[in-house]
């Protein structure tokens, strides 16, 4: 059973409250660079809410999602009060200081540098020590969940630790190491800049070690998504998980593999040679293979939940499915939405294809399909499995879930296909103002009227979500019982030590590290005069 | 009613060979991907700029290749054509690049200041100028045209209006404008 539930609470809601901003301030950015809207006369709006919104959609809601559900696994699965309590509630008043003193130098106007910070552009250092603010919170909870794991496995030693502990502690550590990248580039770089400390700064350098960051933040976002798909939705749809092992396998090559293979991202950079960039191609290639891996159990599991209700034939059990039940209808839609993100992925993966599509809009539609689609519709369906066990009430607004479910598939769809083509054909991604008188620009204004009303559709979506947690506020109490996992066809008795620690993959990470980002890190600090002068946006104003 | 013996036709054996057949689908996929990849490389379909070339933004306009009268397109003793290009807040130098169909064209870039991007429409032409360091890609055109060449990466709040032009003409009129002038451009017409 869950015992804090007020501190899972307050982190879902952070989360889900600044999701809601954020998603309006998306749905005004699309607008308003739309053929539906004129010149926006003060173009700063835009990127300032541009940086705002990609600041909370990308730092602060995934990470809040990560944390609450973390400890919830945590209490559940190892059947225990979380140990370090007050630390975790020191942890999420982190995050939202850090929150707010990163978001009001944004919304005055002194920051709006991107969320991806852009030296040797610089602006108020008040948001950037604000989103220093938000890892080291974020970093509590990585600790906490070690920690946990570490005294549960003292006092049941020879126990299989539980499956959804093991994949949450992996995403932990995985965020962990992956935000000292842009840790690093904050601390030394941007902040002594912005404070006025040093008057030129390593673009080059700063890029390669957002780098290191900003690819494996993808697969922190992801792993929440990926715990449900294998530790809630077999239990929810009555099935059984077809493989413990592979599950585990999957999670620890997520761990390795996730890390080091963020220089695909500087494709077309000058700063990092060809060699390495080819590396970190290749190891963006083996990062598909737990995704494969995934795709390939679940579906295993799915069809074992429909053979247990009298499902038959080769394709014929998917109708016996129960396609009433919202966990059943969020696990498909979000599998056809990481199809057509990882299709656009293996795309983007290759040097060759991505020079084509590198920095367009094509590139904005692909995570918002992976990470809006086929992530956050699985936060949603972990919000409504738990709820219950966080309120005491009831949550069986099952009609309203569907169609906020179904809403926010077909948003997305019509958000992004048309946001891709745009991409292919040359339109470049984040401008306020887009000309489309120009003949060059004229066919791609009908695809973004089509985008912007797919946001719309979203934001509906987004509503009704709301909507559906606060009634569950509200509905009649409950006693929701035990919190559980999905058990295995085979559960097993015990557990190699590979596969029920994580000290082996993490050790894994690290030296991978070393190799794919050493080199580059290494080489551009030994580099003569990179450095280049500073830029303050703020000073301008 | 007797249980399935253990070992070869077991539930748990029939499951862990499916796995290990779906794990070889994927690697042998994945492992396909990686060689294609390797082997366009190779053969010089596109490639990324071999080694890290640096420069100093604060310098540009006084000495090395790019100051002012170095930039735009010139024909080369080999035939081809260089063209050198910076970009700065909000616009690139020069803003109309002129480049001759059917003739293999390099392009050397760099940014004045902040982080742009170097895009050509319709084109696997696509950089980011860095400042402090310097891009090449190498390409062909084989079709006259004008061509939009947005910068694509957030430069500041002009960054909207940092659009560029190409144009590429016919081969024999540019070797005509080029015996005449050192360095080419359209940012006149």
């Amino acid at each position: 059973m869950l015992h804090n539930k007020r501190l899972i609470l307050a982190h879902f809601w952070l989360a889900f409250g600044g999701f809601g901003f954020a998603l309006l301030l998306g749905e005004w950015q699309m607008y308003i660079r739309s053929p539906l809207h004129a010149w926006i006369g003060d173009p700063e709006l835009y990127y300032r809410s541009v940086t705002a919104h990609g600041t909370t959609m990308a730092y602060v809601f995934p990470t809040l999602v990560a944390m609450a559900f973390g400890y919830a696994v945590a209490e559940a699965s190892l059947g225990r009060p979380l140990i370090g309590r007050r630390w975790a509630w020191v942890g999420l008043a982190l995050v939202a200081i850090g929150t707010v003193t990163a978001i009001v130098p944004v919304s005055l106007g002194v920051d709006s540098v991107l969320y991806t910070f852009y030296p040797p552009m610089v602006g108020n250092p008040l948001y950037y020590i604000g989103l220093v603010l938000v890892v080291v919170g974020s970093w509590v909870w990585v600790v906490l969940m070690s920690v946990n794991l570490y005294m549960w496995k003292r006092a049941n030693k020879g126990v299989p630790v539980p499956l959804a502990m093991f994949a949450t502690v992996a995403g932990s550590l995985l965020w962990g190491w992956t935000a000292v990248g842009a840790a690093l580039e904050l601390l030394f770089q941007i902040i002594p800049s912005a404070l006025g400390l040093t008057n030129t700064i390593d673009a080059g350098l700063s890029r390669v070690l957002f780098s290191w960051t900003l690819h494996a933040i993808v697969y922190f976002w992801l792993m929440p998504a990926y715990i449900a798909y294998y530790t809630i939705i077999p239990r929810a749809i009555g099935g059984r998980l077809f493989s413990d092992p592979m599950a585990r396998l999957s999670f620890a090559m997520f761990l390795v593999v996730a890390m080091p293979i963020g220089v695909h991202h500087l494709f077309a950079d000058p700063e990092v040679g060809a060699g390495f960039k080819f590396l970190h191609s290749v190891f963006t290639a083996l990062v598909a293979l737990p995704t494969l891996l995934t795709v390939f159990t679940i579906c295993a599991s799915v069809e074992i939940a429909a053979r247990l209700r009298g499902g038959r034939g080769v394709f014929g059990w998917m109708k016996v499915l129960p396609w009433q039940n919202p966990m059943m209808l969020a696990l498909a839609f979000s599998f056809v939405m990481l199809g057509f993100g990882g299709a656009g992925g293996l795309i983007n993966m290759s040097y060759q294809l991505n020079a084509s599509i590198h920095n367009t809009q094509w590139v904005t539609g692909h995570f918002h399909l992976i990470f809006g689609g086929a992530i956050v519709i699985m936060y949603f369906a972990i919000a409504y499995d738990i709820w219950p066990h966080l309120t005491g009430r009831a949550l069986n607004s099952y009609r309203l879930m569907r169609i906020q479910l179904w809403i926010w598939f077909v948003g997305m769809m019509v958000l992004t296909i048309p946001w891709h083509f745009v991409g292919i054909l040359g339109m470049p991604r984040r401008m306020a103002f887009y000309d489309y008188t120009n003949p060059a620009l004229a066919s791609q204004a009908d695809s973004v009227i089509m985008s912007v009303l797919g946001g719309a559709i979203l934001v509906v979506s987004g509503a009704i979500f709301l909507t559906v947690l606060v009634r569950g506020h509200r509905a009649l109490r409950v006693e929701p019982g035990e919190y559980r996992f999905s058990v295995a066809v085979h559960q097993p008795r015990t557990m190699p030590a590979a596969l029920n620690g994580l000290g082996l993959w993490f050790g894994l990470m690290l030296a991978l590290t070393i190799v794919n980002y050493g080199f580059p890190i290494a080489h551009l600090m030994s580099l003569p005069s990179t450095s280049v002068p500073v830029i303050h946006i703020d000073a301008a104003r | 009613m007797t249980l399935p013996p253990a070992g070869k036709n077991s539930a748990e054996h029939v499951a862990a060979g499916a796995e290990r057949r779906w794990a070889t689908v994927s690697l042998v996929i994945l492992l396909l991907l990686v060689v294609m990849a390797a082997i366009a490389g190779a053969h010089q379909a596109i490639m990324p700029q071999a080694k890290v070339e640096t420069v100093d933004p604060r310098s540009l306009h006084i000495s090395g290749e790019f100051t002012e009268g170095n930039l735009g397109s010139a024909l080369q003793p080999d035939g081809s054509v260089m063209v050198r290009a910076i970009g700065q807040q909000y616009s690139f130098t020069p803003q109309c690049i002129l480049v001759p169909k059917d003739t293999p064209v390099t392009i050397r870039a760099t940014s004045a200041d902040v982080v742009h991007g170097f895009l050509i429409e319709n084109s696997n032409v696509n950089l980011m100028l860095v400042p402090g360091y310097i891009s090449t890609a190498s390409t062909r055109f084989s079709r006259t045209a004008n061509l939009t060449m947005p910068c694509h990466e957030f430069c500041g709040v002009g960054h909207e209006g940092m659009w560029g032009r190409i144009q590429v003409i016919d081969k024999a009129a540019f070797l005509k404008l080029a015996a005449n002038q050192r360095r080419l451009s359209c940012v006149a017409q």
